[in-house]
């Protein structure tokens, strides 16, 4: 792993990217070493995606430079940085499903005789020799579609080797994927090292990075808080890097007794598309003026089972009690009424109306509480609307406004108090401080820390350790749809809990031995 | 310091305010310059008579528009309605002349009430079957309709192997003799049909605005699956829309039957086209989430107002589609703008208060 045999293919010197309001990226300096395997690293929000947007001209930086063989490059779009050949994964594939591996891999860039009449059979026959150096026997004329999450990854892949990608970005590429396919993947990067291929690897799961990587790059906060070579690299190296010392602005706990158990669930199933489940057999139990976290990674099926709980699924087994009341068949509004509420993680899909206003936004888990008979007293409802703005400080100019016209962090306050006004006795959060701003972040722990002290439970997944650690009472850690840990906040360590959210995950050591 | 940006935004946001309210008013303008305009073109046509006869066209295309408007808001389309309007002016042109026979040589008759209450079941239950399709048996709304579009209209012809049913005069034995009068009658000189246009419309913009029901559909229409998390029973909500669109379509072929004396099968052919006209000159989003019953009202009239008025003045009934055509895009195209000059204004005052 010497300096000579990874030439450094591309360099940011003194990379700042201003987003309004933030700075995503402070003063970076990264280098990308051709025929290695460069891992990125950093909690959510830390600024990788940023600077992997930046080398692929998805954005553009604010000051500093990008060289590429000593030279100053700017990339003003996607297409530019390809022609530099860069090529990225995201983690949300751009696939089409709709058409097949072929179409897909050369959309936009088809192969045509005189320009217009596309050549379907030299597309098929490149596509072929591509997914033979992947070494993946998919047929170029299969719907996508019909494939499965770990093959589109290997579509994706090829669609940038086919554009003489350089430099691949690889965004998360493990999250949605099997062990074994992971094991294919791993050896597909392997090859790709071998020719020559510069690789940037961004993963939250550490054993997966020190096995795969060969240097590694630690984002916190816009800064690269370390950047080596992988030897000697451990997890607890990393994590401090990740977290540092200086810590976020965490709410004062506020000492109270926990009162009797608010919610039971038991042996909770949910079975995903693919045959396997989403959600496999969970049990867990709360206790009033309890937090709960729950750590994991993205696809450990945190979400769903917050969404079975509040009873999104038809399809579920288990059982949910609510203050020793067992819940009848999974629909929303009847567990809302029983005193469940959710907080969804994607705000913008699940959480608001974005054509709505705040006020209707806010309201509508509670119509009933200003509703006699069948009619609405509005003015209740705007008194009600007040009340809250003021109590979750809420910076709205008025609550008629669309709620599309607030900050992520004001959307959230309109999310969080849209469930706290159904008088909730359980509360379900999911990523309560995704995207938001960190003045916002603090106002939202001060706000559950000082609902648990009334008396509410809370259950609240985040994959922030940071957060997790010095929010919760208790911590569950969830991998692959089970939990592999359940931690109390005496006990838990930050090398225990990554320890357990990559279990089923873990290198396969006999494949070590062999290789 | 609050002072001085509040007083630095002032200025900027005066002139979109303005021009926001201007823009939100445009259906309402659009109908007085076009009634100006034909006031002093079209003779005759301030007169009482005409106004009377022109509210009746009107009233028949909002009834629908009305139904239309919550079917939109709530994020579907519904096209059987103008199928609906022939099968129900069927159904009722069945029950005046026939009765229903009961197979033990004698048949039941109904009088007035009777059969309109029968005719709306008629309706709703169509209505109930589109929702069945959209949210049970996930088919798109634009299909679903379609399809019960077809299956209504042959029904209709099917009941009378597509002849016309006559002289619906009723019959003053079974007290259906009355049926003529919710056509032809009127009530302080006003006709009954604006007497139930003005109830039903009273009835939607109640709902709309004051009723948890209404709150649901626009919200469902604006994010089904966000409306369903917070607990909105989203099924419910479609089926009502889709029935109370049914239930107006059921009104205007009750209506149109009376007015005509007659009943035939091909009566309503493409007045959902119309309906939605309407429903988007007033304000209705095609995606959901958006619209208001008194905006549909205001377009219904437009469209009502602007196809008589050019008949009056005699253009030709090819240049008048020309120009039904290009009020509509146009109403599209202001309301794109009045999104954007919204939104602006929103985020400015947004900005204005910090963060």
């Amino acid at each position: 792993m010497s300096g000579p045999a990874h030439p450094i293919g591309l360099s940011i010197r003194g990379g700042t990217k201003v987003y309004p309001g933030t700075v995503a990226l402070k003063a970076v300096d990264f280098d990308l070493r051709m025929g290695a395997v460069n891992v990125l690293v950093g909690e959510n929000g830390a600024g990788k995606s940023t600077m992997m947007k930046v080398i692929a001209g998805v954005e553009q930086l604010s000051s500093g430079r990008v060289e590429m063989d000593g030279r100053e490059v700017r990339f003003h779009s996607t297409d530019e940085a390809e022609r530099h050949g860069i090529g990225i994964v995201f983690q949300e594939l751009n696939l089409f499903p709709n058409l097949t591996v072929a179409e897909n891999i050369f959309m936009a860039h088809e192969k045509t005789r005189l320009g217009v009449d596309i050549d379907a059979e030299a597309q098929r026959a490149e596509t072929r020799a591509l997914m033979r150096r992947l070494e993946h026997d998919i047929d170029p004329d299969t719907l996508v579609g019909d494939l499965k999450v770990g093959q589109q990854q290997i579509v994706e892949i090829a669609k940038s080797l086919s554009r003489d990608a350089r430099i691949l970005i690889l965004d998360e590429p493990t999250s949605a994927l099997s062990n074994a396919e992971v094991e294919i993947l791993f050896r597909v990067i392997e090859e790709l090292k071998s020719e020559g291929v510069g690789i940037v690897y961004i993963s939250h799961r550490l054993e997966e990075l020190i096995r795969v990587g060969d240097y590694i790059t630690v984002l916190r906060d816009g800064v690269i808080t370390g950047a080596q070579s992988m030897e000697g690299v451990d997890i607890a190296w990393i994590v401090r890097n990740m977290i540092g010392e200086s810590s976020k602005d965490f709410a004062k706990e506020i000492e109270h007794p926990f009162g009797e158990e608010a919610l039971r669930v038991e042996n909770m199933r949910l079975a995903d598309s693919g045959g396997g489940f989403a959600v496999d057999g969970v049990s867990l139990s709360l206790r009033q003026g309890e937090i709960l976290g729950i750590y994991g990674l993205m696809g450990a099926g945190r979400t769903e089972l917050l969404e079975a709980i509040i009873g999104r699924y038809h399809n579920v087994n288990g059982d949910v009690w609510v203050h020793g009341e067992k819940m009848g068949k999974p629909r929303v509004a009847d567990r809302i009424a029983k005193g469940l509420a959710l907080i969804p993680e994607d705000r913008k899909h699940d959480g608001l109306v974005q054509i709505l206003s705040i006020r209707e936004n806010m309201t509508l888990s509670s119509v009933e509480a200003f509703t006699q008979g069948f009619h609405m007293d509005l003015r209740g409802e705007r008194s009600r609307v007040a009340e809250f703005v003021k109590r979750m400080v809420i910076k709205i100019a008025s609550p008629e406004n669309p709620v599309s016209a607030l900050s992520g962090g004001n959307q959230q306050k309109v999310v969080i108090s849209k469930a706290l006004m159904t008088g909730p006795r359980v509360l379900l959060m999911d990523e309560p401080s995704r995207g938001i701003d960190i003045g916002a972040k603090a106002e939202v722990f001060r706000v559950m820390r000082q609902l648990a002290a009334e008396g509410l439970g809370i259950v609240f997944v985040t994959s922030d350790l940071e957060e997790v650690l010095s929010l919760s009472d208790r911590i569950i850690v969830m991998s692959n749809g089970r939990i592999t840990g359940e931690f109390s906040k005496e006990e838990v360590t930050e090398t225990k809990l990554v320890t357990a959210s990559a279990v089923g995950h873990a290198p396969d050591r006999a494949e070590r031995e062999t290789a | 310091m609050t002072d001085t940006t509040a007083s630095a935004a002032a200025p900027q946001a005066g002139p979109n305010n303005t021009l926001l309210l201007l823009l939100k008013a445009r259906t309402f303008i659009a109908l007085i310059l076009v009634f100006v305009f034909f006031s002093i073109f079209a003779p005759n046509f301030l007169s009482t008579a005409n106004m009377v006869i022109m509210s009746k066209h009107v009233a028949l295309n909002a009834f629908l528009a009305i139904g239309m408007t919550f079917v939109i808001v709530s994020g579907g389309i519904d096209l059987s309605v103008g199928s609906i309007v022939g099968l129900c002016g069927m159904v009722a042109g069945y029950l005046l002349l026939n009765g229903i026979d009961i197979g033990l040589g004698w048949s039941v008759q109904f009088n007035t009430l009777e059969i309109c209450l029968i005719v709306a079941l008629v309706g709703i239950a169509i209505g109930a079957m589109n929702a069945f399709l959209v949210t049970k048996l996930n088919v798109a709304p634009f299909i679903a309709t379609l399809g019960t579009l077809y299956i209504a209209r042959g029904a209709a012809m099917l009941s009378s192997e597509g002849e016309t049913f006559p002289n619906l005069t009723g019959n003053a034995e079974y007290g259906s003799h009355t049926y003529r009068m919710i056509g032809s009658g009127d009530f302080l000189g006003i006709p009954i049909s604006i007497w139930m246009l003005i109830a039903v419309g009273l009835l939607a913009a109640y709902i709309a605005k004051r009723t948890p029901l209404g709150r649901f559909i626009y919200a469902v229409g604006g994010n089904e699956r966000a409306a369903g998390l917070s607990g909105v029973k989203v099924t419910r909500v479609k089926y009502f829309v889709y029935m109370f669109s049914g239930f107006c379509a059921a009104l205007v072929g009750i209506i149109i039957s009376s007015q005509l004396v007659a009943a035939h099968p091909a009566t309503g052919d493409t007045f959902e086209l119309n309906a939605i006209a309407a429903a988007v000159l007033g304000g209705t989003s095609m995606s959901g989430g958006r619209g208001k019953i008194g905006g549909t009202i205001v377009g219904a009239f437009v469209i009502g107002v602007l196809s008589d008025g050019l008949v009056m003045m005699g253009v030709s009934a090819f240049w008048q589609t020309v120009i039904k055509g290009i009020v509509i895009i146009a109403a599209v195209v202001i309301d794109q703008a009045q999104q954007k000059v919204q939104a602006k204004v929103a985020l400015q005052a947004q900005a204005a208060v910090g963060k």
